[in-house]
C-alpha cells in the first residue's frame, strides 16, 4: 500500500499543495482527477523522489520510500520524452538496464512489451521517425520495461487513439490485477469512472474528495429517482414528500424526502400499470467531480 | 548509493519479479556508455575527429620535410678557392676550371655564387650574379666563439609552436566535448526523457555518466593525436624534438584528464539552467571565455616567464601552461605536481558545485534558470 501523509509543498509564496493525503491500496486502480493545475503532476513527482516535499511523507507498506523502492515503480511523466535520436528498441533496453534488468532480461521484457502494444515492427527505428500515437505507446512501455511494482501514470490515454487506449486499459487491468497498486491521473472522467477502484480528487492543491468509486457516489448522491412506467406519470407530484425535477410523459425525475415516500410512489406506479423501470440516480463521476471543485 | 541490500518488501500480493537496483558506478557506466555509443554513430564527430587528427599528422610531416629541407647552398669554385669554401658549412663546391666558367655558371643560375681566388687578404672575393649573397657570406665570415652564460634550452619559434599545440589541442578537444557535453544535457531536459531518468537513477549518477564518457572520449582522442605524433615524429626523424617532446606531451595528458573533468561538469551544469539548444551558447559562453583564454594567453605570452609561471598554477589553464614550461625546461621536478594537486582539488569543487546547478535546473523548464535559483534549490 502506498501511502501520501500530510504533503505540503509550496513555490516561494505560491502554496501548490495544502496537506495531501491519501491511499493507493494493492491492486486498486486510483484514478487522481483534478483540473489543470490542481496539484496533481507535482503530487506524483513528489511520490516519485524528483521533487522534495516541504512536508509530510510517502509511505509503503508504512515505511519512508527509498531511493532503491522508487527504482520499482513505473512512471509516465506528464512531460512526455524520450531520446529522438534512439531506437526504440535499444532506448527500452537501455532504461531496462538502468533499473538493473540484466541485457537478457532486459532485450526479453523488451520484445514482449513492444508485441502486446503491436510496436515490435518499430523496434528499429528511430523514436523521431515514430507517429504521435506510437511514441506514446513507446512511452508507455518505457514506465512499464523494468517489471514494476507500482504504476504512478500522468496523464496516460492522452493522445492515445482508442485502439491504444483500450490496449493500455488492459495492461493497467494486468497490472492491478496483479496486486499492483496503480495510481494515474486523467482528465478523461468518463474513462476514470469505468476504470477506477477508488478515486481522489483534488482542486487548489487540496483534496477535497476520496475513497472508494461505490462509496464516493453514495457519499455525493442525492435522494433522487428515476422511474418509467407505461402511464402518464403526471400524477406523482401529487404525492407527498415528492418533488418533480422533471417529467415527460411516462418518464419522471422526482426527489423524494424519505426512503418511504419514494416507496410510495413505487407501490404507487405499480397498482397504476406495467413500471419498466425505478431506481436511485446516483451522480456521475462529471457530476461529483464539479460539485467538488467548486 | 547502492540499495542493493534494501529488504525485499514482497507481499503475497506482488508476484512480480524484483530486480537490483544497479550500484552507483554500475549506472555511471550505462550512461557514459550511450555517450559513447551515440557520439560514435554522430557522422559529425567521427568527421571531426579525423579533420583533427589529419591536422596532427599533417603538422608533424610539415615539420619533418621543413627541417630536412635545410639544404646548403651551391657556390661554383675555382683553384685555391675549394679550400676556404670546404671549410664552411652549408656551402657544396661546384668546381670550375676558371673564372669565367664559374661566371657562367652564376649567371645561368647552376650555382648561387663564385667563390674565386684574388690577391686580398683574405685571398678570395665572391661573384654574384645582382646582389650580395648573404648566406654565402655570413658562411664564410669568422665569427669569434660565443658563450652563453643561460643558454636557451629551445629555440623561440619552436617554442611558439609547441605551445600553439598545446593551447590549440586543449581549445579544441574541450571545446569539442565540453559542447557535446551541453548539448546532451539539454537534449534529455528539452525531450523531457530527464524527469524518467531521475526516478530511475540518482542524478549524480546521470551527470558523472555524461562527464565520464565524454572525458573518455576526449582523452581518446588526445591519446590518439599523442600517438600520432610521437610515431610521426619518429618516422620522419625527429627524434630529437620526440625526446624533449615526450615528458611534456605525457603531462598534458594527465592534466588534461583532470582539466577537461573539471571543464565538462561546468558545461552540464551552465546547459542545464536551459531548456532549449538555442540556448547553449548563451548560457555556456562564461564556460567558454574559460577555455579560450589559455589558448590566447599561450599564444601571447609563450615567452613571458611570469606569465607562463602564474598559467601553470591557475586550474583553467595549467594543462596549457605547465606542459608548455616542462618543454622548455624551467619547471622544477615538483611544479606539475603541485600544480596538478591544484587542479584535482578545484575540479572536485567545481564537480560539487555543478552537480548542485544540474541538480535543481533539471525540472526547471521554460525560462533560464538563474544562478541564484539553482544554488539555491
Amino acid at each position: 500500500m502506498l501511502e501520501i501523509r500530510g504533503i505540503n509543498k509550496n513555490y516561494g509564496a505560491h502554496q501548490v499543495l495544502t496537506d495531501v493525503s491519501f491511499t493507493v491500496g494493492d491492486g486498486r486502480m486510483t484514478g487522481f482527477v483534478g483540473a489543470n493545475g490542481a496539484g496533481k503532476t507535482t503530487t506524483m513527482r513528489i511520490i516519485l523522489g524528483v521533487l522534495a516535499s516541504d512536508s509530510g511523507s510517502v509511505l509503503l507498506d508504512g515505511t519512508p520510500l527509498t531511493a532503491g523502492d522508487r527504482r520499482r515503480f513505473g512512471y509516465m511523466p506528464e512531460e512526455r520524452g524520450l531520446y529522438p535520436k534512439m531506437k526504440v528498441g535499444e532506448q527500452l533496453v537501455y532504461l531496462a538496464r538502468l533499473h538493473g534488468l540484466s541485457p537478457a532480461a532486459a532485450k526479453q521484457n523488451t520484445n514482449d512489451l513492444l508485441e502486446r502494444l503491436s510496436l515490435d515492427q518499430r523496434a528499429g527505428d528511430l523514436v523521431e521517425s515514430l507517429s504521435l500515437g506510437n511514441q506514446q505507446r513507446a512511452q508507455i512501455a518505457a514506465a512499464l520495461v523494468h517489471d514494476p511494482e507500482f504504476l504512478v501514470l500522468d496523464e496516460p490515454f492522452s493522445g492515445l487513439d482508442p485502439i491504444a487506449v483500450e490496449v493500455v486499459l488492459t495492461v493497467l487491468k494486468e497490472y492491478a490485477a496483479a496486486g499492483a497498486p496503480v495510481l494515474f491521473s486523467s482528465h478523461q472522467l468518463d474513462l476514470v469512472e469505468r476504470l477506477c477502484d477508488d478515486l481522489v480528487i483534488i482542486a487548489a492543491g487540496e483534496i477535497r474528495a476520496n475513497g472508494s468509486r461505490e462509496k464516493l457516489r453514495d457519499q455525493f448522491s442525492t435522494p433522487r429517482f428515476e422511474i418509467s412506467s407505461a402511464v402518464d406519470a403526471g400524477w406523482i407530484r401529487g404525492v407527498d414528500g415528492i418533488t418533480v425535477i422533471d417529467f415527460d410523459g411516462g418518464e419522471a425525475v422526482f426527489e423524494a424526502d424519505s426512503d418511504a415516500a419514494s416507496q410510495t410512489v413505487l407501490r404507487e406506479a405499480l397498482s397504476r400499470g406495467a413500471v419498466h423501470s425505478f431506481g436511485h440516480l446516483r451522480p456521475s463521476l462529471a457530476t461529483i467531480f464539479k460539485e467538488v471543485v467548486q | 548509493m547502492s540499495t542493493a541490500t534494501e529488504p525485499r518488501r514482497d507481499t503475497p500480493a506482488r508476484t512480480r519479479a524484483t530486480h537490483t537496483a544497479p550500484s552507483f558506478w554500475a549506472s555511471v557506466w550505462l550512461v557514459s556508455s550511450r555517450e559513447i555509443a551515440s557520439r560514435l554513430r554522430s557522422k559529425a564527430f567521427l568527421i571531426s575527429t579525423g579533420i583533427l587528427l589529419l591536422i596532427a599528422v599533417g603538422s608533424v610531416v610539415a615539420g619533418g620535410i621543413l627541417s630536412a629541407n635545410t639544404s646548403t647552398t651551391q657556390v661554383a669554385v675555382v683553384g685555391t678557392a675549394s679550400a676556404v669554401v670546404g671549410e664552411s658549412s652549408g656551402l657544396t663546391a661546384v668546381p670550375a676550371d676558371d673564372v669565367a666558367a664559374a661566371e657562367a655558371l652564376v649567371r645561368d643560375g647552376t650555382v648561387a655564387a663564385a667563390v674565386v681566388p684574388d690577391d686580398s687578404l683574405l685571398g678570395v672575393s665572391v661573384i654574384a650574379l645582382d646582389s650580395p649573397p648573404s648566406d654565402v657570406m655570413s658562411a664564410l665570415s669568422v665569427s669569434p666563439a660565443v658563450e652563453l652564460l643561460e643558454p636557451a634550452a629551445q629555440g623561440g619559434f619552436l617554442v611558439y609552436l609547441v605551445a600553439l599545440g598545446f593551447g590549440l589541442v586543449f581549445f579544441m578537444s574541450a571545446l569539442t566535448f565540453g559542447s557535446t557535453i551541453a548539448q546532451s544535457v539539454v537534449e534529455e531536459k528539452q525531450t523531457r526523457v530527464v524527469e524518467i531518468l531521475m526516478t530511475t537513477i540518482p542524478v549524480r549518477a546521470l551527470l558523472a555518466g555524461k562527464v565520464v564518457g565524454n572525458s573518455i572520449m576526449a582523452f581518446g582522442q588526445i591519446v590518439a593525436i599523442a600517438l600520432l605524433v610521437g610515431i610521426g615524429m619518429a618516422i620522419t626523424g625527429q627524434r630529437v624534438l620526440l625526446a624533449d617532446l615526450g615528458p611534456a606531451i605525457g603531462w598534458f595528458a594527465v592534466f588534461f584528464a583532470f582539466g577537461f573533468v573539471m571543464i565538462a561538469a561546468l558545461f552540464a551544469a551552465t546547459a542545464s539552467m536551459v531548456s532549449r539548444q538555442e540556448d547553449v551558447g548563451t548560457t555556456t559562453a562564461p564556460v567558454t571565455y574559460l577555455v579560450m583564454l589559455p589558448y590566447i594567453l599561450v599564444i601571447i605570452f609563450n615567452d613571458n616567464p611570469l606569465v607562463m609561471a602564474i598559467m601553470s598554477y591557475v586550474p583553467f589553464s595549467a594543462p596549457v601552461g605547465m606542459p608548455v614550461r616542462i618543454f622548455l625546461g624551467t619547471a622544477e621536478w615538483w611544479e606539475p605536481i603541485l600544480s596538478l594537486v591544484i587542479l584535482a582539488f578545484t575540479t572536485a569543487g567545481v564537480i560539487l558545485f555543478g552537480s548542485r546547478i544540474y541538480r535543481n535546473s533539471l525540472l526547471r523548464m521554460g525560462g533560464r534558470v538563474t544562478y541564484k535559483q539553482a544554488l539555491r534549490g
